[in-house]
């Protein structure tokens, strides 16, 4: 078939020894070589099969190795699959007959064994690799997206699939090791103050408005900080409840980390050092067809998309830059700018009035404000979230960058804008958990005056009188800021959600309904020109997905629910989008590669990480716990419960060598250190990068010399 | 499926888990859509082969410009037609599968755009090439001025040694720089 190519031999196996004969590309059965050296092996030992002499006992068992190699790597050969089979089963032939031969002598017995078993582990990793790619969720509909839309799109859905699967782990490790043992294990509902809905709550507790507050009964269960009793040990286990609360908390700060940082230096791996600019026309030339599109409706945007991207190039490479209205342009794109920092501006402020107000509003007994008031806060959020990015669409025509600059401009603005309003929002939860701990002092000092009023009455009475009981439900309470920081979140995300679905529906479906069945009596044509079908926003989406998990990530610890209440977000959103996106969404006209951006929205999830543990650190290091409630009520700070259990639980000797180590004079070098590390490791690789620029240089020169 | 020679033997099916980059599932999913090509005097047949057009018909080929090419780069019947065994149709979802190396993809890539077979891609591959990308109509091809500058320029970026040609070696160097290859060049059924 190619004539040509017999010369060029492509060595796969690295260890290839002589006297096997170089693999080359060609059509031609390679049996006919093999065969003739498996025959002189087979003369060499049915004529001696006892007396080998050591030198040919050592040749034998290389020649086994490497046949076995040939074997593993024949997967890799693009030869046809006869030749394949051919040249599998006379290796394995091979094979079986010299590995009786070869365990004659000592240990005979064991070489069999380690043969077997290495034939049993690969047959069960094998087995093993099917069943776990058999599991993979929702394969089949991310296939009908891929071969619809093209591989952009269908990155997201990966990208969502993804996500869930952190979000089981991060749901396995709060449900198994927090919820599950405090329900099972713990005091139960009623029995002390913490755990019991107050007497002037209870007429209202079981109301669907109240449940769907997150206040009642829902408040005062396993979902919410304030619920943990702070008891060291609890059940026949002993189980450990505060310092596993603690290390649940760290624990999924720090499985994020892992997970995002190891796919991220996966996905640089597979990428390549980026050498975006060399192969320009060559990579448009032979990667930019999408063997998955199977659609041919998409086979046609694809090739549109083709033409224009190849006459685009074309041009930037031939078209000089043109000075006239160079002013003219710099000038608008500082206006842009300019209005975009306004818009921020503006978005940051409202959200921090609406907060303020409806802190005046929780003052003035939430009963007397309508549903808007109330949930004001988180309906403004998501409201901003929605409208600024297309406001900063608009602002962007006024700069007339390339499409790609324009798209990357778009989403470090989106990005700004979600960062600012988390943050206010945050800056005004922490104003209202300093309002909290004023009147926790407050109460502290009531229940003083209340307990003495108790015992007033008895006291004449008895002196040594026995602690009465009163029914948890009268206790005077604190107001617990943890719960209340969690309710916050818990409220954010299910109005996030909301609005997202809501957003879907009326902007997707119910656009594409309207302009397919009011068309027909329309004057213009709807569907070429405004409003048409939408099409997936692939770019918003995903940023959408990471600010979620973002909060995720920053409430987590005051509400251990919010990884299971994610954990059924994400699984309703993969299902209503796939729907939503295979119904009404067509096509992108701009096929954009979604590779490029892939290393891109990891390191804004990675970003998103350190931004969101940074509250979540700040509130667990200085701010006292509360005194009546969660797992960590009694002591002077959250992280006390490492220097107890270090002390009750460990050996005498384990704790003084924790203090040793956790000397600043010690941990203080070992940062420097880390630092000198960085600095070192960053250096090589920037002296390779040049290394590399060099040889190709070089490449280039000696190859240009020889012609 | 009710005849045996339509059913797959347990042992063929392990050596081709062994020779392929497939799992078992996706080896059962190839052989039954294969089957679902074949007419039924050819089901009874043990390697049948499949003519080119039926191939073509399968959406998941219906849609690629290079089906042709792909075809014919697979086939291993004497007559050069691009008709398919099961074996090459294997050999097909192997190369173009999630786990196959880059060094396989590409090489198989470099013989899908050699469109005259003579080991190396020159002017009229290249043109083709373009030609196949940009799709059927008239108004969607490029014109001879930007044909001839996007070829000079993809042989001044690939061309190594400068013989005005792109030989295996200089397109696996370029490919495998390229982010996007390995997962664009993949077909699943």
């Amino acid at each position: 078939m190619l004539p040509a190519e017999k010369n060029t031999c492509v060595i796969h196996t690295d260890k290839c020894k002589d006297h096997i004969t170089p693999l080359c590309l060609s059509s031609e059965p390679e049996t006919s070589e093999a065969d003739d050296h498996e025959d002189d092996d087979n003369e060499e030992t049915e004529v001696r099969p006892e007396s080998l002499s050591p030198e040919e006992l050592e040749k034998l068992k290389e020649a086994m190795d490497e046949r076995k190699k040939l074997i593993q790597s024949l997967r890799g050969k693009p030869w046809p699959m006869k030749q394949k089979l051919d040249t599998l089963r006379e290796s394995q032939e091979f094979v079986e007959k010299h590995e009786g031969a070869l365990g004659k002598g000592r240990g005979r017995k064991l070489y069999a064994y380690k043969v077997m078993m290495t034939k049993k582990w690969m047959k069960f990793q094998r087995d093993f690799e099917n069943f776990k790619t058999a599991c993979i969720p929702w394969e089949m509909k991310i296939k009908e997206i891929e071969s619809h839309f093209g591989s952009s799109v269908a990155s997201y859905f990966i990208f969502l699939r993804w996500m869930y699967g952190i979000n089981m782990i991060l749901f396995g490790l709060t449900f198994g090791l927090v919820m599950v043992p405090e329900a099972l294990m713990g005091k139960s509902y009623g029995s002390i103050p913490r755990k019991t809905v107050p007497r002037a709550e209870e007429a209202s507790a079981m109301d669907f408005a109240v449940l769907w507050d997150f206040g009642g009964y829902a408040q005062y269960s396993v979902l919410f900080y304030g619920y943990y009793n702070n008891q060291r040990a609890i059940g026949w286990l002993k189980f450990r409840m505060p310092l596993s609360y603690f290390l649940v908390g760290v624990g999924t700060v720090a499985y994020s980390y892992m997970v995002v940082i190891r796919t991220m230096a996966r996905n640089a791996n597979e990428s390549g050092i980026g050498d975006d600019n060399s192969f320009n026309f060559s990579w448009k030339m032979f990667t930019s067809w999408d063997y998955l599109i199977g659609n041919p409706e998409t086979a046609d945007n694809k090739f549109a998309s083709i033409t224009t991207s190849f006459k685009e190039a074309i041009l930037e490479e031939q078209e000089s830059l043109k000075d006239d209205n160079i002013h003219l342009t710099r000038f608008l794109r500082v206006l842009a700018n300019f209005l975009v920092l306004c818009c921020l501006a503006g978005s940051g402020y409202l959200i921090y009035f609406v907060v303020r107000r409806s802190q005046k509003f929780t003052l003035d007994g939430l009963e007397n404000h309508t549903w808007w008031e109330r949930n004001e806060v988180n309906m403004v959020m998501s409201l901003l979230g929605m409208f600024c990015p297309m406001l900063f669409d608009v602002i962007s025509t006024l700069e007339n960058y390339h499409p790609r600059v324009a798209l990357q401009w778009q989403l470090g603005r989106i990005f700004a804008l979600f960062l600012g309003n988390l943050y206010t929002f945050i800056i005004a939860l922490m104003d209202e958990i300093n309002i909290k701990r004023e009147e926790e002092n407050i109460v502290k000092f009531n229940i003083t005056m209340w307990e003495a009023s108790l015992y007033n009455g008895t006291l004449m009475e008895n002196s040594t009188a026995p602690p009465f009981t009163i029914h948890p439900a009268d206790v005077p309470r604190g107001p617990c800021w943890e719960t209340m920081v969690g309710q916050e979140f818990v409220r954010l995300i299910i109005s996030d959600t909301m609005m997202t679905y809501i957003t879907l529906l009326i902007g997707d479906f119910l656009r594409a309904v309207l302009v397919r069945f009011l068309n027909n009596c329309w004057c213009w044509d709807l569907e070429a020109g405004f409003p048409s079908y939408s099409e997936f926003d692939v770019s918003g989406n995903v940023l959408g997905l990471i600010f979620n998990q973002g909060m995720i990530w920053m409430g987590a610890f005051y509400a251990p629910c919010l990884p299971a209440l994610n954990v059924l977000r994400l699984h309703v959103s993969m299902y209503l989008q796939c729907w939503a996106v295979m119904c009404c969404n067509v096509p992108q006209e701009r096929v954009f590669k979604a590779s490029g951006s892939n290393n891109f929205y990891m390191a804004m999830l990675l970003v998103i990480l350190f931004l969101s543990t940074l509250p979540a650190i700040y509130t667990i290091v200085t701010i006292p716990p509360s005194f009546d409630c969660g797992p960590f009520s009694g002591k002077k700070r959250m992280f006390d419960v490492i220097h107890e259990t270090l002390e009750s639980d460990f050996p005498v000797w384990f704790s003084k060598v924790f203090s040793y180590a956790s000397n600043p004079g010690l941990v203080l070098p070992f940062i420097l250190l880390m630092a000198l590390a960085i600095y070192y490791l960053q250096s090589t690789a920037k002296s390779y990068k040049e290394a590399n620029v060099e040889l190709k240089k070089k490449v280039q020169m000696v190859t240009c010399n020889e012609i | 499926m009710g005849t045996t020679a339509s059913k797959l033997g347990k042992d063929l099916l392990s050596e081709y888990q062994e020779l392929t980059f497939l799992t078992k599932q996706e080896i059962l999913c190839a052989h039954k859509r294969f089957t679902e090509l074949l007419t039924k005097d050819e089901k009874d047949l043990p390697n049948a082969r499949v003519p080119m057009e039926r191939i073509l018909t399968l959406p998941e080929l219906k849609s690629n410009p290079f089906r042709e090419r792909i075809c014919h780069v697979f086939s291993t019947s004497e007559d050069k037609d691009g008709s398919l065994t099961f074996e090459d149709f294997l050999d097909l979802l192997s190369a173009f599968s999630d786990s196959a190396t880059l060094e396989i993809k590409s090489h198989y890539a470099f013989r899908i755009f050699d469109f005259d077979d003579d080991g190396t891609l020159d002017r009229g591959d290249l043109e083709k090439l373009v030609n196949c990308l940009t799709g059927e109509t008239d108004d969607t091809r490029l014109t001879p001025e930007e044909m001839r500058q996007l070829i000079s320029n993809i042989l001044e970026e690939s061309d190594i040694d400068k013989d005005g040609t792109v030989n295996l070696s200089e397109f696996q160097h370029v490919i495998s720089r390229s982010p996007d290859f390995v997962s664009s060049f993949k077909i699943v059924l």
